[in-house]
């Protein structure tokens, strides 16, 4: 068995380490380092931290505008600063419907929608978004108005993408912190509606 | 920055042998820039060491699925550098 075949045999797991050992035996990094960065994304991220961004957004039309304009400035208003990209928001409306998708890995805001679902890193969804998007949509139980327009947004630079989901109707009495509850990942990713 | 909003750009064909952000998907499309994100460090550089890396600017290119895949009546928007495109 080549060497090849080992890696394409062996689990991400091990494959993961693998590739650890050898950043740090190059002098890239550390396991400290490794370990201080993993602790220090996911002891915070969530998808709790999106939703109350787009919460804010339905009720506060400065900060929906900020948020579409420049979404570093409107997650450290949130509280979110120095995110290590560069975040952008788009708006779903009454004719458009935007879907977040990475074709060519699985880029993704980790620290506003916390750690990726399996699906997203799939070769199916990452392979057939871009090409069928009602069809995949409609998997995941969401099947739009033929007047709406889809708009996939395929993250393959430094910018990461979040969608700001319409809100729904009959939500008028509610405060941000209840509207916040309402919106999923799923949402904030394009595959469901709020 | 070399195209506002509302450029038309084709994608280049090239199928270069190393690391890339530019989808097979895409390559010789025509498509309309939506946004200029900002200058970064072109990934092929960066993937292959080089010391320093070009900078240039980032576009948001929106393409028609008609145009890419023949049918649908989606739009799908890929980031792409600017080496990446030249004027159709």
């Amino acid at each position: 068995m080549t060497s090849h075949d080992d890696h394409m045999h062996s689990s991400a797991a091990v494959r993961t380490r693998e590739l650890e050992e050898r950043l740090i035996a190059a002098g890239l990094t550390t396991d400290d380092e490794i370990d201080e960065f993993l602790t220090r994304l996911y002891a915070s991220a969530s998808p709790v931290n999106g939703a109350r961004m787009a919460a804010r957004a339905w009720t506060d039309p400065q900060y929906r505008e900020l948020l579409l304009s420049d979404g570093n400035a409107a997650a450290a208003q949130a509280g979110f600063d120095g995110l290590n990209y560069q975040l952008r928001v788009v708006a779903n409306t009454d004719q458009t419907h935007n879907v977040i998708v990475c074709t060519l890995c699985s880029c993704y805001p980790v620290s506003l929608l916390g750690p990726s679902p399996g699906w997203y890193k799939s070769f199916a969804y990452r392979s057939r978004t871009v090409r069928e998007p009602r069809a995949v949509l409609a998997e995941f139980g969401l099947t739009l108005p033929e007047s709406v327009q889809i708009s996939i947004w395929d993250s393959t630079s430094e910018a990461r993408y979040m969608v700001l989901p319409a809100r729904p109707a009959g939500t008028d009495g509610l405060d941000a912190d209840d509207l916040a509850a309402l919106v999923t990942r799923n949402g904030l990713i394009g595959t469901a509606l709020v | 920055m070399r195209y506002p909003a509302g450029t038309r750009v084709r994608v280049r064909t090239g199928d270069p042998d190393h690391h890339t952000r530019v989808p097979r998907y895409v390559r010789g499309h025509t498509g309309e820039v939506v946004a200029a994100l900002g200058r970064w460090p072109v990934p092929d550089d960066s993937a292959r060491g080089i010391v320093p890396p070009r900078e240039e600017t980032c576009y948001a290119v929106r393409f028609s699925a008609a145009d890419l895949w023949g049918s649908g009546d989606h739009t799908v928007t890929v980031d792409l550098w600017e080496s990446y495109l030249d004027q159709p």
